[in-house]
């Protein structure tokens, strides 16, 4: 039967019919829902690991005590686990072991457009690039296939829209590998320089092998329909291709790319007058193609930022330009916010209000505290650079001689994902940096995932809670303050008790998010007595969408409002109420 | 080019409006009568209370399930001036059914920018266009959220998809205990889009 499935449900069926044992990930979008859906599967150990590196070592253990495993993770997760990867790619795995890598062209919810089919050639492992549902159904039990029979790691490239398009998808039936008995072998599994020796010729052979499956794959396909125009494309970009191209264009579609069957892409050549080679982000393909002596049309035209679509490879080719109504009228932009209620908002606001204050963020909701009127942020990076970039200006500053109280922030999922590490920087290195983690007992930003502080594990069952405050004191952190950020003046008396502290000091700023599900919010909200409002416009310094400005005084929209009472707290004029 | 047969539904609105669940019902029809149907849609950031779309193609076959400039042939906006930052999506001949609905953005409820005044005036002087009051009418019906529904009714009494099972795409796609008021939501947004002004063509 026919489903409509996106490609992470595709993905998460497929691992289903793969046989796979063991999974773990990090949340990311576009990658999060497959691990989501992994819960009808009673037979898949499924799991929201720390981090990403943390994830693929789990998973290639698994492996390596003979059970198929997969790692799921967002592009910029594979640079987390890019150590483990390389050498797995090295000593090879025990049953199939597959890393999902889904990456974001146009950024649609991250920090940048990296190309991770780079990392399929660096680490000298296959890849497969599904363009639609059906495909990453196909291709994921396919992965697992080929890491079995060339003893490597294969890595799944996916993006935004492969992720979150859904397409009809035939599902099959699951396949149930036998278990590989276990057996020590200290050649094959510890990566001393003596067995990498031998390991680095080995890869060498395994890639020339793979080199000629990839010419026989049955998911690389040409479809000859003239001799005029050919089309070499790959993933996603290939069905905007052949949505643009003409009736009679020849295609060749590649649904393996690492190695690039790099014959059959000749034999397809010379069949065409003219060759383009279509592909999303950098020019993976074409580079190799150039290489091999492949002459084609590709980055001269086809965009190498942003993401693609129809009409922007339609003008790249044809030089038309879509016509277009015109309307007199301009869209004010509308980017996101934290939410009415969000703990951040209180932790911000008192931050947006000091003086020689750094603010080093990172990734999460709490990104959005450097958007105006907030504007309390000074940089945001990566996953745990908002301790570490934090102790670095702080060191810059020290040889400067320049004053300034520094806060890196990070949030609990982050926290447990890298921030660990920076923790121990700080006070290991002597770093006048106080330390706040942002706990909103969630991983927001993605969808409300359970971490390792929030008491419940990805199933949703009790899971040991690690406490952030027991972490600090453990590494000998003199001082902890924990604090609710809603409560302006106790958020302010923290933040001045931290910026006096003479000894080590870490905040832990902790309300629960306004977004978790299983937690019963009373219906409550505030209100403005208009007789009161002076027009002073203060509470709109707090960055709320549920107040408004109307007709000369602030207005609350009872519909948004959650009743947080952060904006009441900052009317000096007592115009803002609580609804009793 | 490729693209003759297919159809391309453009649903725009901000984060929360429940975009997604209207696209699902439409795609549940529209699988139903047989089409070949590809959904797009986008989660993360954006969801947080910023401008989101969502794509809904169908025809005999369907590759790409995005589409660029100038390439909707109904924009669905939840919302008056998303209706405006997505025209340039739609065709010329194309149709626009817009809720008669404002969410103020960060930068107008601050006082930094002004809402539009005019954005469904431009809208009707440039597109066929179906104005619906979706937003007063659920609250009648009892409940703001069923909003999307009722657009959902608009669009298919606009667009002349009465053929499709919507019965069965409602009971299939909305949780059993909210079935009800999302029928009369879709009735009314279908009644709403013949008697609405905007609709006589």
């Amino acid at each position: 039967m026919k489903q409509f499935l996106s490609g992470n449900e595709a993905v998460a069926r497929g691992l289903f019919e793969a046989g796979v044992r063991v999974g773990s990930a990090y949340p990311g979008t576009p990658s999060t829902e497959i691990f989501e859906n992994l819960h009808p599967y009673e037979s898949i150990y499924h799991e929201w690991a720390p981090n990403e590196k943390v994830a693929v070592e789990v998973a290639y253990g698994a492996s390596i005590a003979g059970v198929r495993a997969v790692a799921a993770m967002k592009h910029v997760g594979l640079n987390v686990a890019a150590d483990p990867l390389f050498t797995a790619a090295y000593n090879g795995v025990g049953r199939g072991f597959v890393i999902v890598s889904a990456d974001d062209p146009g950024m649609h919810s991250s920090q940048n457009e990296q190309d991770n089919r780079h990392y399929a050639r660096a680490a000298k492992i296959p890849m497969f690039e599904p363009a639609d549902s059906q495909d990453s159904l196909d291709m994921i039990r396919e992965a697992f296939e080929v890491s079995e029979r060339y003893d490597l790691p294969v890595l799944f490239r996916m993006t935004t829209r492969v992720c979150h398009a859904r397409s009809l998808v035939e599902t099959g039936e699951p396949v149930t590998p036998e278990p590989l008995p276990y057996k020590r072998n200290a050649k094959k599994h510890i990566a001393t320089p003596a067995n990498a020796i031998v390991h680095r010729a080995e890869l060498e052979e395994k890639l020339e092998q793979l080199a000629s499956y990839s010419e026989t794959c049955p998911f690389n396909k040409m479809d000859m329909k003239g001799g005029k125009v050919g089309v070499v494309t790959a993933g996603g970009a290939s069905l905007i291709a052949r949505e643009v191209f003409p009736e009679d264009t020849s295609f060749l579609t590649l649904g393996f790319t690492h190695p690039l069957p790099l014959d059959l892409i000749r034999r397809f050549a010379e069949q065409v007058e003219t060759l383009y080679v279509v592909e999303e982000l950098d020019p993976y393909m074409e580079d190799q193609m150039r290489a091999a002596g492949i002459d084609c049309i590709g980055k001269q035209i086809v965009p190498r930022m942003y993401e693609l679509n129809p009409t922007i490879l339609k003008e790249a080719l044809t030089g038309e330009v879509p016509e277009l109504k015109e309307v007199a009228c301009q869209a004010v932009p509308r980017p996101p916010v934290l939410c009415p209620g969000c703990p951040h908002r209180g932790f911000f606001y008192t931050l947006s209000r000091r003086k020689n204050t750094i603010v080093t963020g990172d990734i999460g909701c709490y990104a959005l505290g450097g958007s105006p009127p907030l504007s309390a942020m000074d940089t945001t990076v990566c996953m745990g650079a908002g301790f570490t970039i934090a102790m670095g200006m702080a060191k810059a500053f020290e040889a400067t001689g320049e004053e300034k109280t520094i806060f890196g922030v990070v949030g609990d999922s982050t926290f447990f994902h890298s921030g660990l590490t920076g923790a121990v920087e700080i006070l290991y290195n002597k770093g006048k940096v106080i330390p706040v983690v942002l706990d909103n007992s969630t991983t927001a930003m993605t969808g409300q995932q359970d971490n390792p502080g929030t008491g419940y594990n990805l199933e949703g069952e009790i899971a040991q809670a690690i406490s952030i405050e027991g972490i600090f004191r453990a590494l000998g952190y003199r001082k902890v303050i924990t604090v609710d950020p809603q409560d302006l003046d106790a958020m302010k008396a923290a933040i001045e008790e931290a910026a006096a502290c003479q000894e080590s000091c870490a905040m832990v700023v902790r309300r629960q998010c306004v977004l978790i599900k299983r937690l019963p919010l009373a219906p409550a909200r505030c209100y403005v007595d208009r007789e009161l409002c002076t027009s002073c416009r203060i509470c709109l310094r707090v960055g709320c969408p549920a107040i408004f400005f109307v007709d000369g005084k602030s207005m609350i929209d009872p519909n948004q409002c959650v009743g947080c009472t952060v904006c009441l707290q900052t009317c000096p004029f007592d115009a803002i109420k609580k609804e009793e | 080019m490729n693209e003759n047969n297919v159809k391309t539904i453009l649903l725009a609105g901000v984060g929360g409006q429940g975009t997604i669940l209207v696209s699902r019902i439409l795609t549940h029809a529209l699988m139903a009568a047989g089409y070949d149907v590809k959904m797009s849609e986008i989660h993360g950031m954006a969801q947080r209370g910023g401008s989101v779309s969502t794509t809904v193609r169908y025809g005999p076959k369907v590759y790409s399930p995005l589409i660029g400039k100038g390439g909707a042939d109904i924009l669905v906006a939840f919302e008056e001036m998303e209706a405006v930052r997505w025209t340039d999506w739609l065709k010329p001949q194309g149709l626009a059914v817009v809720n008669d609905y404002r969410i103020r953005p960060l930068p107008v409820a601050s006082g930094a920018a002004q809402y539009p005044d005019n954005c469904i005036s431009e809208l009707e002087g440039a597109f066929r266009t179906v104005v619906v009051r979706a937003g007063e009418e659920a609250i009648r019906l009892g409940n703001p959220r069923v909003m999307n529904v009722i657009l959902l009714g608009a669009l298919v009494q606009a667009f002349g998809m009465d053929a499709f099972d919507w019965e069965g795409a409602l009971e299939a796609q909305v949780p059993p205990k909210f079935l009800d008021i999302n029928r009369q939501a879709f009735e009314r947004g279908r009644q709403l889009a013949q008697e609405g002004p905007g609709s006589e063509d």
